[in-house]
């Protein structure tokens, strides 16, 4: 086996530099599987060195830690596809804010409350819309467009709901999207989640749309030659983006029942670090959906560690502001380094990546 | 296409020029417009209100309000010409605001001297946005948007609960905020010296007509042998320099502060950079465009709650306005290439 091998690799220089390498490094030197240990250690970690981690109970922490993380966790799986175009949606915040803000209105209108939900919901896809419009038929950065936006949208829910806060949701309802599955520590929330996990991975990297995505983000023009239709892939994955915004309103504003203005204000910086902390490139065309997911349950343990330790919110900002410097830094200087090795290792690669 | 059919198309674009609408050129001539809009709105305002413009405390805050958006929206647009962005100079300014009034409280330094630190202190704060930018080949956007979370955070573990009390600031600082030659408020002249001084350096020394090359073409920058690297490090150090002075106008208008001053400014300068003409993909626009985007965008805020809307939609405006900026920006360029087009054919 290994002669056949290294004959081969006598005649031909490797094809393909990424299998080049060891399984090892292969599997384990990937952000998803640094980031997942750095997970089980942190939680392993805080469960040994901080006091009260496992008490009152640990039901208690786990649960709060998923759902605290739930909001982030949605909202990344349709920006990770835009983000792998080369796109970029910092709207969903205040979409999540403009949903919650209609649902609560429509809710305290007297309709009926899975009206008043779909209600929110329709308004996040149209808002999609808007942002997608603005990016592909007219042909806006869409940095700017959701910067824009983000005002625009966050502006409206403040504008509409003033400065009243809407509290009184039925208690089973926010009983549910605040509870657990009884006898584990896992929310209801994270059932509702799932199938949107399983439907993004799918679409990501099981499907011809998929392929579509990384070859847009690899290159806009050269996916056009090879039959992707650019403006459609990318003004749906801002609906998308716009639609679970808009549902993660709705479960948002139940989970604390309280629909004000300010609602999710700020959570476009999580969504942005967990996503690229998961090795996703902020240039496009190369991550992993898994990996996006981990970062941002690596953001969501690593802050309620520091939370239970008794740093404050305000720190956590702090330490997630420059994880997301961290990351892009340690990616471009990995990337450099690679780049450097590999010219280094073969000067005349065969195949490239 | 021959050298001499480009050449003859490009003669056929240029003599297209003149055959324009006048609604066309108007809406090109943004400055113009601005100028428009902005004396119709106060003669709106007035108009509902008289002591909005003629009583003379109304007037002095009419003019003096707007500086501290002019001069953060001319750094902002600094660094828009270069095509990045820069979303920390609120927090910057923010920052400042307190270091400033903090300095005041603990030390007897001469005003002069806290506003020298200031201004290097905001500057420091841009040089670490720049370096990070210019040096990583990371999108502006990712490094400021973290920085933006960062440097509110530290000023929040910083702040806490406390707040710059009046009686902190020197009465002499708050004079000047006050004062007015030949009843044009300081702090207006300051803005427009800061004004005419960018606007002299972008279109008139070397390192500003790089700015532009840079932004319109940042291939063609580095393949021209400009420093790049340098080019895109000094706007987010200017950028960080004059939100440093919009926390110290800050200061001088309102002589108190908190851990929450300046959030939310960067959406505020960056809407007057594109309200002024800057395009927001870089290389295009005018510095005094973007000081009437912003008096205008001042102004916009000062008159909606006397026109009956709640203050409460402004951010919901500034926001619309970005929006409706940068269509129209683009909206523009498309018909003026269809028109360069249908002048080839013709």
């Amino acid at each position: 086996m290994t002669a056949i091998s290294t004959e081969k690799n006598a005649k031909a220089p490797p094809t393909y530099l990424v299998h080049d390498k060891s399984l090892f490094r292969r599997v384990w030197l990937r952000p998803e599987a640094v980031l997942s240990s750095s997970i089980v250690l942190i939680v392993v970690l805080s469960m040994l060195l901080v006091p009260n981690y496992l008490r009152p109970s640990a039901d208690y922490t786990f649960s709060t830690l998923l759902l605290n993380a739930i909001p982030i966790l949605f909202l990344l799986l349709p920006v990770t596809l835009i983000i792998a175009t080369g796109d970029i949606d910092l709207s969903v915040s205040s979409v999540l804010g403009l949903s919650s803000a209609v649902f609560g209105l429509g809710y305290q209108a007297g309709i009926p409350i899975w009206l008043a939900a779909l209600l929110g919901v329709i308004v996040g896809g149209g808002v999609g819309i808007v942002n997608g419009v603005l990016v592909t038929i007219i042909g806006l950065p869409s940095l700017a467009v959701t910067i824009g936006t983000l005002a625009l949208f966050r502006g409206i829910a403040v504008g509409l709901l003033g400065t009243t806060a809407i509290t009184n949701f039925p208690p089973p309802l926010t009983k549910f999207f605040s509870g657990s599955i009884p006898g584990t520590p896992i929310p209801w929330q994270v059932l509702f989640w799932l199938a949107p996990v399983i439907a993004f991975a799918v679409l990501l990297h099981f499907t011809p749309f998929g392929r579509g995505i990384f070859a847009i983000g690899r290159s806009s023009e050269m996916a056009t030659f090879s039959g992707v239709n650019v403006v459609r892939t990318r003004l749906i994955l801002f609906v998308l983006s716009g639609l679970v915004a808009g549902a993660v309103g709705v479960f948002f504003t139940l989970q604390y029942s309280n629909a004000i203005g300010s609602n999710g204000s700020g959570f476009e910086l999580q969504v942005v670090t967990a996503i690229v902390l998961g090795g996703v490139s902020i240039w496009g065309g190369r991550g992993t959906l898994l990996g996006a997911i981990a970062g941002g349950l690596f953001i969501a343990s690593f802050s309620k560690s520091l939370q239970i330790l008794g740093v404050g919110d305000d720190a956590i900002y702090v330490i997630t502001g420059s994880a997301l410097i961290i990351s892009v830094v340690v990616s471009s200087i990995s990337g450099r380094v690679s780049i450097r090795r590999r010219r280094k290792g073969s000067p005349t690669p065969a195949g490239g990546e | 296409m021959t050298l001499q059919e480009a050449q003859s198309s490009r003669t056929a674009a240029t003599t297209a020029v003149p055959s324009r609408s006048v609604v066309e050129r108007l809406i090109r001539a943004r400055e113009l417009s601005l100028v428009i809009i902005i004396i119709a709105l106060i003669a709106g305002t007035a108009g509902a209100q008289p002591s909005y413009l003629f009583s003379q405390g109304g007037w002095r805050d009419l003019l003096r309000g707007p500086a501290m958006l002019i001069v953060v929206a001319i750094g902002e647009a600094m660094v828009i010409l270069t095509r990045n962005i820069d979303l920390s100079v609120g927090s910057i300014l923010g920052l400042t605001t307190y270091l400033c009034g903090d300095l005041m409280h603990l030390t007897s330094l001469p005003n002069v001297v806290i506003v020298v630190i200031g201004l290097a202190f905001g500057a420091a704060l841009g040089l670490i946005n720049g370096l990070l930018v210019a040096f990583l080949n990371v999108p502006s956007l990712v490094i400021t948007l973290g920085t933006q979370y960062a440097f509110r955070g530290v000023a929040v573990l910083w702040i806490g609960g406390r707040f710059i009390r009046p009686e902190w600031v020197p009465n002499s600082f708050k004079h000047f905020g006050l004062s007015q030659i030949l009843t044009i408020p300081w702090l207006l002249v300051v803005a427009v010296i800061v004004m005419l001084a960018s606007g002299w350096f972008l279109s008139s020394r070397r390192t500003g007509r790089e700015f532009y090359a840079l932004g319109s073409n940042p291939d063609a920058a580095i393949l021209y042998g400009l420093r790049t690297r340098q080019l895109t490090l000094i706007p987010f150090v200017l950028s960080g320099l004059l939100a440093g002075l919009g926390g110290i106008i800050y200061l001088s208008i309102f002589a108190t502060g908190d851990s929450k001053v300046g959030f939310g400014f960067e959406f505020q300068a960056i809407a007057a950079a594109v309200v002024g003409g800057v395009a927001i993909t870089g290389g295009s626009g005018r510095i005094w465009g973007v000081a009437l985007g912003g008096f205008f965008l001042a102004t916009l805020n000062t008159a909606l709650p006397v026109l009956n809307v709640p203050s409460l939609w402004q951010q919901a405006v500034v926001g619309l306005l970005i929006v409706a900026a940068i269509t129209l920006d683009r909206a523009l360029f498309v018909a003026r290439q269809r028109q360069a087009r249908k002048a080839v054919h013709a």
